[in-house]
């Protein structure tokens, strides 16, 4: 799997987050965390194998989560589902 | 191979049909036709852009743009899914648009990411049609034309001679689909 790391000044939580790579709610997702200077991790959930998005399926059900873009998991926790950029900055405290 | 520009038209086009307007930011329409292209190039159909798709056409047929669920979240929300279709009063609002909650039933997201999806796709076609026979489907015709739709709500304006919505009826008839 394919993660890319974005790096940026605030590293004060962990966020990690399943893109698509055509996704225009994802982009303005990555752009916003860039923006706002946080360093983040993620990976394009389209451009994976078949036995990678099962394992992303796993991941986001155990945590009460869909397949839907952008999700954010945030100090391995917290999830935003969709661009939401209020809910970002509350959790992040930007 | 398509180009961006036939994507835009079309979607153009689609927009004017239905009496909706395209997503007013040019950055994040530029991006969802690009978006649009990628998966008419990579899958041979323009499924949408932020939805995870198979690759198979039985499974995604419902998330082809326009999408099956583009005229209830607009009616709902005032915006498609992916923000490319959106109503003419949150155009005027010009307040900033966030996603909305996805409407594709659970069942079906989840066979997108499924491996046996790429084995025999038409398998999924009798689970495809009891998940789609769960919705709330009606028959309306429009008083100005008799355009007839099968769908939950009648569409925001008749796509055939632009009677507004209030101009459709419910026919009331037993219908049978399937087996």
């Amino acid at each position: 799997m394919k993660i890319v790391k974005v790096n940026g000044r605030k590293r004060s939580h962990k966020v990690f987050m399943y893109a698509i790579s055509t996704c225009a709610w994802c982009k303005r997702t990555k752009q916003f965390l860039k923006d706002n200077n946080v360093e983040f991790e993620y990976v394009d959930v389209d451009l994976c194998n078949d036995e990678e998005q099962e394992k992303v399926e796993r991941e986001i059900s155990r945590r009460g989560g869909e397949l839907v873009f952008p999700t954010l998991i945030i100090d391995d926790k917290i999830l935003i589902m969709g661009y939401k950029a209020d809910k970002i900055s509350e959790a992040l405290r930007l | 191979m398509t180009t961006l520009e036939a994507v835009r038209r079309r979607v153009e086009s689609d927009a004017r049909t239905y009496g909706y307007y395209l997503n007013p930011d040019s950055k994040f329409l530029a991006d969802l036709i690009e978006g649009l292209k990628t998966n008419e190039d990579r899958y041979g159909y323009p499924s949408c852009p932020c939805r995870l798709a198979s690759g198979k056409f039985v499974v995604d047929r419902d998330i082809i743009c326009p999408c099956d669920y583009r005229d209830p979240d607009v009616i709902e929300y005032g915006y498609c899914y992916c923000g490319l279709f959106v109503r003419k009063d949150i155009v005027e609002k010009k307040k900033p648009i966030q996603s909305i909650p996805e409407r594709r039933p659970r069942e079906k997201i989840a066979l997108a990411s499924k491996p046996q999806k790429m084995e025999k796709p038409t398998e999924f076609v009798p689970a495809l049609t009891a998940i789609h026979l769960k919705t709330k489907l009606k028959m309306w015709y429009c008083k100005q034309c008799g355009y007839v739709v099968f769908r939950e709500e009648p569409p925001y304006i008749c796509p055939i001679c632009k009677a507004k919505k209030e101009m459709f009826e419910e026919i009331r008839a037993t219908i049978y689909l399937g087996t």
